[in-house]
This record gives structure tokens, C-alpha cells and sequence, in this order.
């Protein structure tokens, strides 16, 4: 394991990280160049279009689709009867994945409506379109499962299937009695803790299966190339897994599936799970002729992935002082009719909330994640610690007002701090943490002093809450960022990354990464990702992992790199490497000892569980930090070398590879502060100002950081108070358009307010931890306990209607 | 679908296209089959404006226009808009409020529309045109759906793009000097 050590008292001398270059792609993205995948399909595509299930649980007696087959212009009609039978899970993770395999191409059993039933292709959209209409499917139907917390151990079994496979047995899965996973961590005597409270709060918070809601849906083609490979082109966040499950669904090597990653219209999580690029490429390997699938809106709400319902019952026990002193939390998760990202999903929302309150003498985490008749969960922005830190900070909050104390002083009291071992969260050392930080700025920032929690304003009440949030920064030994750098003709790099940019700008972190390390203009960096065939392998966008993860990488590769410049240069110059110096633009020789400088390894930080095995990269960044004034002996441009090196002779195309992956997985922190106004008539709730800090360690672009955290809050207010998913009795989604799934519009989200308290965090690229998640978890805890200090109504369901605010649950 | 066909031709950012098309085909369709990908659609219920084109100098959601209604008009997309939107484009990049890019194109008409249509109100009343306030801009592009931003960026990028447009409307009587425009992250 290697990790890279560089110093906070190195971050004022960044360049190019910290700055706030434009992302790269702006300039085509906001003059609507054709970059999206439906943008790049082939003209003479099929057209791929899916038949739903009506029914929750049916299995099908017969499928007639001979009057479909007719329909002019259709080319194929598949059935369950036309799929390989080898079961397969959709979420993007990493192999083994946690998550069972428990689906088919088509099954003949439909476990939710929305489920597929068969796969039209043809020559246009009207004519699928007509085809489906034509498809006459006999259906067993039979009881469905549809309420999750009466889904363990009922009599209705929604996977019997004889092939269906569990990866590991760690996740404790017991499917004959619909459990999925289940787990329980402990730390310290409960019983004993919780003898020494005065206090216990003991209450069941619930949070809904809210839909990502990216504005490109899903989408992707697929074509053969000239070897008969598939080719799939995808509006994806995990190119590499997409790879895995194309091959495991069509029962093919990995070997003959290509996947292509363009500009992605937003995920969220929702492109980490596989959701229709199976159906194109069987279309395609069944008929050789390229094909595309397009979902609509409705079938992205509702035949897809959504986030985890979840049912959390939290025990808080503290003293009358406010000190916490034991925290006992159950989840139960809603997985819906698959199961993925169901096993890893609950283990955060005990893992990344608990951990805050690190210092309560015990705590137990114990959770059960069971299947329903629903739509399968998968993953969202947050990913299970949403839910939970709804929980247990909306348990604080209560805590707080039962105590008659201020909700940010008991905060502070209980925090976790650096150094920490934490209990709950594997036994990770915390070497960064500003959470204190980032709660007491946001109380300045909102004048919380100066503020009653509640104030009556006429016809509407005006009210503050407070709540913390933290998440990871990729996944702890299991995720894996990879980077190849080349040295190119005239002395620019290609940069080639399996990371996925999203939207989220990590193709202009990772340059500005590199041009860090190499000492050059960001300008001089080309980046390229992803392609399966020719990027290095990554395990995708999610996770936080980006910036931390394949962060790293670049910076290794980068040193890499310098290190056979110097040794090259010193080679065509006839010295030694170990006297050459790189400063981005000529490789300049000295006399032997003149780079020899005292106390570059001083201030190498300690750690007890981390290797820190890259002395090179600190070392020579700082060699070119404190640049000695002797005359060098020899210089080289650096385009003369790489000119060099591309030619024959003594040329040696250069390139550097690098792989990062982490002991630890560092959490960033973030604060939010809710002022909302509710309206005494009508129950409204409008939120008025929403101040939040971040630390995110450093910041490595201060605009994309701050649309990361502007973005998370605008959706976590969407969460708190408008995303309502509804099903009808018989298991249908209602909520299948943006008339009645509201997510928040410019008029529902004020100005929000974002500062940063970066920590360094010592294991990451310059210091950077994650943000992309991180953000989202405070808006439902803080505007529920808003809510409650001005109605004194505590809603403990998501999401606060007007009814809820004014008249309670 | 009746599967007739009918002769339409329009006018799409100042070239005459001429084509048998459905009644009912959609504006949306329409001009991404002639070479404008900029138009995106992500609901198909008239909600979310990533598909807004211009209708004889009007924004229009290209979903909910069939070429029956569109057949002799004229259509403009980003893509016939180049020049015009560069400096928004640039206010937008500056900020970072583009993120993912795809429901850029809708908002960057929907925001030029406004820019026209507050120069064209002003003018047919023979007044001066002022800058717009965030809650006119925010009313008039509520209809533009953006899930990356929280819009907050996106506000910022708007304000600074109309503050370089027009001038900023004089203070009414009375009212409070300052304005609901927080200057964060400025």
C-alpha cells in the first residue's frame, strides 16, 4: 500500500490546485455542442423499447408476440425465453460485488411493476413503440410484498430462484426470508452506557426512495466493431463495472465488450448502477446491427433505481450536562425487487453518522435489508448516510430541545476530533477533521447568537435548525483509481483516466492535479476518459473516490514521470539523475551535492497505520519549491527531451502508470444551518437562508467545490420538503413525472451560502478529501428540527408537507 | 398516429428546411433530426425546458410544438445563437454553473429570450429597460429545471451577465437600499 505524503505548509505554494480554472468542457457544453450519448448514436440505430410489468409479483404463464413481430419495421421481439439463464446484479461495484446476484436479461417471474417483461427492436421509435402495444403476456399474478416492514420472514418469498448467488457470505443474506443483508457492529456496554444517561431519546425516523432526478436519463447504443466486439456507448458513472455486467448478462468473456464514457448528463449515483445498457447490447449481439435505448422521464422514475427507503430507530442516551453517552441505532432498508448496492448502502448510515458522536462510551449499529415489490433501490448522492444522519442528527436536535439546550453548544460539547480512533467506522485513525470549525463559522455566518430559535413574524413563524454531516472519500481498500501519463512530442502529457466526470468537473481536478505536480500550465495537460479499451482500469465515479482516489494517482504518476526525466535528461546530459533538477520546463544539472537539502524529510508527518512509501514526491516537490540559486552546470528543455524521446535511436516514448487505492477512507465534514419560514395558515415551509461550511480538506477548485455543495443542499431541501414518492395500493408508482415528483425549482431554493474550513488531510492529493456527498446530508435534519422550533410539530417522515409542518404526523 | 404525412418547411436558424414529417412530429424532434443536438429532452411533460428553442423570436418548449403549428415559422436554436450567447456562456463557465452542461442550452435560450423581451417591453413603452431583480429572473426561468447547481451559481452567472447588459433599476421610494443579491462566493 502507498500513499502519498505531501505537508500542509505546502498548500500556500499551490498553484494551480486551489485556483478556480473553468472546467474544460464548458466551453462545449455551453454552446450545445453534440457530446451527450443520444448526441453520438449512428443514424441507422435500432430502436430499443421495453415492455413493463403491470404487476407487482406475477410470474408469466405465456407471452404471445407474434402480432408485435408483425408490426412493420420491427426486427425482434425477446422474451425470458430468449435470455441466458445466468443470474447477474446491475450495481457498479467493485468485483466480487456485495450485491447478490439475482437478475436476468427478462425474467419470467416480475418482482415490481415497472419490471421487464421483453425487449422490442426496430427500425424507428413508433413502430417499438406500436409493437409493444401488440404484446399479449398471460399473467400468474400473485400477493405481493409491498410494505417493507412487514417484507422479513413473511410467507411471500420474492427470490426463490435456483441460481441465485451471493458473492460473499459477509453480508448475511437470507433471502428465503427476503432479507438481502444484515449486520450488526458494536462498540463498548451498551447497557452500561445507557445506565448512566439521564436522558434517552428513543424515536423512528423514515426517509423515502427519492429519485436522483439527473436531467439525462438514461441512455445507450450499442454496435459491433471490426473485431465483432460490442460496443456500448453509455450515459454511465462506472464504464469498467458496465463492462462486467454486459459480459455476465450476454454470458460472454469481458474481452469482447467495450464500454465508452462521453459527457454525462448528471448521475448522482443513479448511473452506478447498470440500468438499460443490457438490453441494447443484447439487442445488438443478437442481431449484429447497432441499437439504442432512450428511457423517458417515466420510466427513469419509475423502471429504474432510486435511493433507499429507510426506517431507522435510534436510541440516544445522555447526561442532563448534554454529554452523549450511548447512541443505538437499527436500520431497515427498503431494497425494492433486486438487490443493488442493498448489503454496502445500510452499513453507512450507521458508519457515517455515529462516528460524529465518537466520544458516547458505546454505541450499536444493527441493521436488516430486506426486499420488497418495489422498485430496486440503488444508489444516491449520500448512499445510506442521507438516512442515517436524518436519524441520529434529527435525535441530537431532539435531545437538545428536551434538554432545553442550544443544539450547536450541545454539538460542540459531543464532536469528534482529530486524532480519533473511530469506533464506528472501522477503527480508522481520523487524521483531518474541522467539524467543530465548520459549525462554529456557520453560526457566525447566520448570526446564531444573535437569533431566537423561533420568532413570530405575523402570519408566519421564522425558525432555525442546525445539523452535521460526513461522509468517506472512496472506499477504504476496495476501491481503486488508475492513471497513465505520457510524455507527448513538444513536452505536453496526456493524461488517461478510468475516472468518470459526470458533470462534477474531475477531468479539470485531475489536470490541475497533474499540471501541480509537473510544474506547468494546466494547458499542457490533455485528459482522456473513458474508454475500457485504452483507459486505465478505475472503478468509477462514486464513493466520493474521485478527487481523493484517482487524485492520487495522478500525483504518483506524475512523480513517476519526473523521475525517468531527470533520468533521461541526465543521460543525454551526461550527469547523474540524482543532480538534476525539473522545475516544468528544462531539467537543469548541477554539481553533485547542490540538491542535497537539509530538512526536506523534517516535517513528514507520523502516522500510526499508513505507509507513507513515496519519499520522492515530497522530496523532489519540495527540491523544487526551494530552488537552489547555484548556476546549473547543464540545462535540457523539456521539449527537447521529449522530442528526443519520440524519435529513434535513444528514444523511449515515456509514460508513467500509476495506481492509488486507500487504507482509509477520510471523511469530510460540513455543517448546515436551515432558517425557514412556515406559514401559520397554510403549513408552508419556505426555506429563507441555508449557510453551510465544508470541510472537504483542501480545496482543490473553489467554484466546482462550491456548485458541489450549492447542488447537494439545493436537492437535500428537495428531499426535506417535496420529494414525495407514492405508491398506489397495488404497488404502482404514482409519482412517475416531474408534475408529481416535485424536485425543487428556482423559486424553492434560496441563495445558499457556502464557506470552506479545509483541514489537510495527510493521506490525500495535496491534502483534499471528497465533497461530492458529503453535501447533501444536512438540509432534511436541519429544516425538520427548523420546522419543529417553529410549530413544535418534530416530523420524523420525509418529506415535510405543509400538512406534517402544521398539524404534525 | 394516423400515418399521414404532411410538407413542412421552416425557417431553423436562418436556413430554409423543407421535409414530410407527421403532423404531429414534434418541433423537439424535428430539429435534432436536422442537426441541432443542443435541444435535450429530459421529461416529456413540459417541465423540465431543456428544449427550449425560439419560435419566431419567442422561447418555446420544442416538446409541446407540433410541426403542423411550427410549418412556416421561424426557429432558432443555440446552435443558430453562437455569437450571441458567447458572453453568457462565459458568465456561466466563470462560475462553474454549467456542471453537467445538459440543461445548459434550454437555460441559456430561456435567459436570452428574457434579455429580448426586457429590451422589447421597455421599449414599446417608451421606457428605459433596467437590469432585471433576482426574483423577475428567478419567475421568469422557474420553468428551467437544473438538478447539478442549487441554481444559487447559476443566479450568480445570470446577475453578472444582465448587470453587463443593463443598468440597475433606480431604488423605489422608501424601499430597503439594498437587494435580496447576497454577493456570495463573488
Amino acid at each position: 500500500m502507498s500513499m502519498i505524503v505531501t505537508r500542509e505548509s505546502e498548500r500556500e505554494n499551490l498553484t494551480h490546485v486551489g485556483s478556480r480554472a473553468v472546467k474544460r468542457d464548458a466551453a462545449a457544453l455551453l454552446s450545445g455542442k453534440p457530446l451527450f450519448t443520444n448526441d453520438l448514436a449512428p443514424a441507422d440505430v435500432l430502436s430499443v423499447k421495453i415492455l413493463h410489468s403491470p404487476h407487482a409479483f406475477a410470474r408469466i404463464r405465456d407471452i404471445d408476440t407474434s402480432r408485435a413481430e408483425k408490426v412493420p419495421g420491427v426486427v425482434a421481439v425477446y422474451t425470458y425465453r430468449d435470455v441466458p439463464d445466468r443470474r447477474f446484479t446491475l450495481a457498479g461495484q467493485s468485483y466480487p460485488e456485495a450485491s447478490p446476484y439475482d437478475r436476468l436479461i427478462l425474467d419470467r417471474t416480475v418482482r415490481y411493476v415497472g419490471d421487464e417483461v421483453a425487449i422490442v427492436a426496430a427500425e424507428n421509435d413508433d413502430a417499438a413503440a406500436r409493437a409493444l402495444k401488440l404484446i399479449k403476456v398471460d399473467y400468474e399474478v400473485m400477493e405481493p410484498v409491498l410494505d417493507f416492514t412487514k417484507a422479513k420472514n413473511n410467507p411471500i418469498v420474492i427470490h426463490t430462484e435456483d441460481n441465485y448467488h451471493v458473492n460473499g457470505a459477509w453480508i448475511n443474506n437470507d433471502r428465503m426470508h427476503n432479507v438481502v443483508a444484515s449486520g450488526l457492529s458494536e462498540h463498548g456496554d451498551l447497557d452500561t452506557a445507557f445506565a448512566q444517561a439521564d436522558i434517552v431519546v428513543d424515536e423512528t425516523y423514515h426517509t423515502l426512495a427519492d429519485n436522483q432526478g439527473m436531467m439525462e436519463t438514461f441512455r445507450s447504443f450499442a454496435e459491433l466493431d471490426a473485431y465483432g466486439r460490442i460496443t456500448v456507448t453509455s450515459s454511465t458513472q462506472v464504464p469498467f463495472h458496465v463492462r462486467r455486467m454486459v459480459a455476465n448478462a450476454l454470458d460472454i468473456p469481458q474481452s469482447r465488450v467495450r464500454v465508452i464514457k462521453p459527457r454525462i448528463g448528471g448521475g448522482f449515483g443513479a448511473k452506478q448502477s447498470g440500468c438499460n445498457e443490457i438490453f441494447c447490447a443484447f439487442v445488438t449481439y443478437k442481431t449484429g446491427r447497432p441499437s439504442k435505448i432512450v428511457y423517458t422521464r417515466e420510466e427513469t422514475f419509475s423502471s429504474s433505481n432510486s435511493r433507499h427507503e429507510m426506517r431507522m430507530h435510534v436510541r440516544l442516551g445522555a447526561k442532563n450536562d448534554g454529554t452523549i453517552v450511548a447512541i443505538d441505532l437499527y436500520t431497515l432498508s427498503n431494497q425494492g425487487a433486486y438487490g443493488e448496492h442493498g448489503p454496502t448502502t445500510v452499513g453507512l448510515s450507521g458508519h457515517k453518522s455515529l462516528p460524529l458522536y465518537n466520544r458516547a462510551l458505546a454505541s450499536r449499529f444493527a441493521f436488516d435489508v430486506v426486499y420488497s415489490n418495489t422498485m430496486p433501490a440503488g444508489a444516491y448522492r449520500g448512499y445510506g448516510a442521507t438516512q442515517g444522519l436524518f436519524a441520529v442528527e434529527s435525535a441530537v436536535n431532539e435531545l437538545a430541545d428536551r434538554l432545553g439546550m442550544d443544539p450547536c453548544e450541545l454539538r460542540l460539547k459531543n464532536l469528534v476530533q482529530e486524532g480519533e480512533r473511530l469506533a464506528q467506522y472501522d477503527d480508522n485513525v481520523l487524521y483531518s477533521c474541522g467539524v467543530s470549525a465548520c459549525l462554529e463559522r456557520a453560526m457566525e455566518m447566520i448570526g446564531w447568537k444573535d437569533k431566537p430559535l423561533r420568532r413570530d413574524l405575523g402570519d408566519r413563524v421564522r425558525a432555525l435548525g442546525c445539523a452535521l454531516s460526513m461522509q468517506g472519500s472512496a472506499i477504504a481498500r476496495i476501491d481503486i483509481g488508475s492513471v497513465d501519463l505520457r510524455l507527448e512530442e513538444t513536452g505536453f502529457y496526456t493524461l488517461s483516466i478510468g475516472a468518470t466526470d459526470m458533470g462534477t468537473g474531475c477531468d479539470t481536478i485531475l489536470a490541475q492535479f497533474a499540471a501541480e505536480a509537473l510544474r506547468c500550465d494546466t494547458d499542457r495537460i490533455v485528459v482522456h476518459g473513458v474508454d475500457t479499451d485504452v483507459s486505465p482500469f478505475d472503478t468509477g465515479s462514486y464513493a466520493s473516490a474521485s478527487t481523493y482516489l484517482t487524485g492520487m494517482a495522478v500525483v504518483k504518476a506524475a512523480e513517476k514521470l519526473i523521475a525517468e526525466l531527470r533520468r533521461r535528461a541526465a543521460g543525454f546530459m551526461g550527469v547523474d539523475a540524482a543532480d538534476v533538477l525539473f522545475d516544468g520546463d528544462e531539467l537543469l544539472a548541477f554539481e553533485p551535492g547542490v540538491l542535497d537539502i537539509d530538512g526536506v524529510e523534517a516535517d513528514r508527518p507520523e502516522f500510526t497505520d499508513i505507509d507513507d512509501d513515496i519519499d520522492a514526491i515530497a522530496r523532489s516537490y519540495r527540491v523544487a519549491q526551494e530552488a537552489p540559486d547555484a548556476e546549473p552546470v547543464a540545462r535540457m528543455a523539456l521539449a527537447e527531451l521529449a522530442n528526443k524521446l519520440v524519435a529513434g535511436g535513444d528514444g523511449d516514448c515515456l509514460t508513467a502508470h500509476a495506481a492509488a487505492s486507500s487504507p482509509t477512507s477520510p471523511p469530510p465534514f460540513m455543517s448546515g444551518i436551515a432558517e425557514v419560514d412556515v406559514d401559520k395558515a397554510t403549513g408552508k415551509v419556505t426555506v429563507v437562508d441555508y449557510v453551510s461550511v465544508v470541510d472537504c480538506g483542501t480545496v482543490v477548485n473553489e467554484n466546482l467545490a462550491r456548485v458541489q455543495a450549492e447542488g447537494g443542499i439545493g436537492q437535500g431541501i428537495g428531499m426535506a420538503l417535496t420529494e414525495d414518492v407514492q405508491y398506489s395500493d397495488r404497488g404502482r408508482m404514482r409519482t412517475r413525472s416531474f408534475m408529481s415528483y416535485k424536485v425543487p425549482t428556482r423559486l424553492d431554493v434560496p441563495n445558499i451560502r457556502v464557506e470552506f474550513a479545509p483541514s489537510y488531510e495527510p493521506t490525500g492529493p495535496f491534502g483534499a478529501k471528497s465533497i461530492g456527498e458529503v453535501v447533501i446530508n444536512t438540509p432534511s435534519p436541519a429544516i425538520a428540527s427548523a420546522v419543529a422550533h417553529a410549530t413544535g410539530n418534530y416530523v420524523r417522515t420525509l418529506p415535510i408537507t405543509p400538512e406534517k409542518a402544521l398539524f404534525g404526523e | 398516429m394516423s400515418g399521414k404525412l404532411m410538407d413542412v418547411t421552416i425557417n431553423l436558424n436562418g436556413k430554409k428546411v423543407a421535409a414530410e414529417v407527421a403532423p404531429d412530429m414534434s418541433l423537439l424532434a424535428f430539429v435534432r433530426d436536422h442537426g441541432c443536438k443542443s435541444v435535450k429532452c429530459a421529461c416529456e411533460t413540459t417541465n423540465c425546458g431543456l428544449c427550449t428553442v425560439w419560435l419566431d423570436g419567442r422561447a418555446v418548449l420544442s416538446c409541446a410544438v407540433p410541426m403542423a403549428r411550427a410549418n412556416g415559422h421561424a426557429v432558432t436554436t443555440l446552435e443558430g445563437l453562437q455569437e450571441q450567447s458567447a458572453d453568457f456562456a462565459r458568465c456561466m463557465a466563470e462560475e462553474g454553473a454549467e456542471q453537467c452542461g445538459f440543461c445548459s442550452p434550454g437555460l441559456i435560450m430561456n435567459v436570452l429570450a428574457m434579455e429580448r423581451e426586457i429590451r422589447e417591453r421597455a421599449e414599446a413603452a417608451g421606457e428605459q429597460a433596467y437590469m432585471p431583480t433576482d426574483a423577475d429572473m428567478d419567475s421568469y426561468l422557474a420553468g428551467n429545471l437544473c438538478r447539478c447547481t442549487g441554481y444559487t451559481s447559476q443566479r450568480r452567472a445570470i446577475r453578472r451577465y444582465m448587470a453587463s447588459r443593463f443598468e440597475s433599476a433606480p431604488a423605489p421610494e422608501g424601499a430597503w437600499a439594498g437587494t435580496i443579491v447576497s454577493g456570495e462566493g463573488e
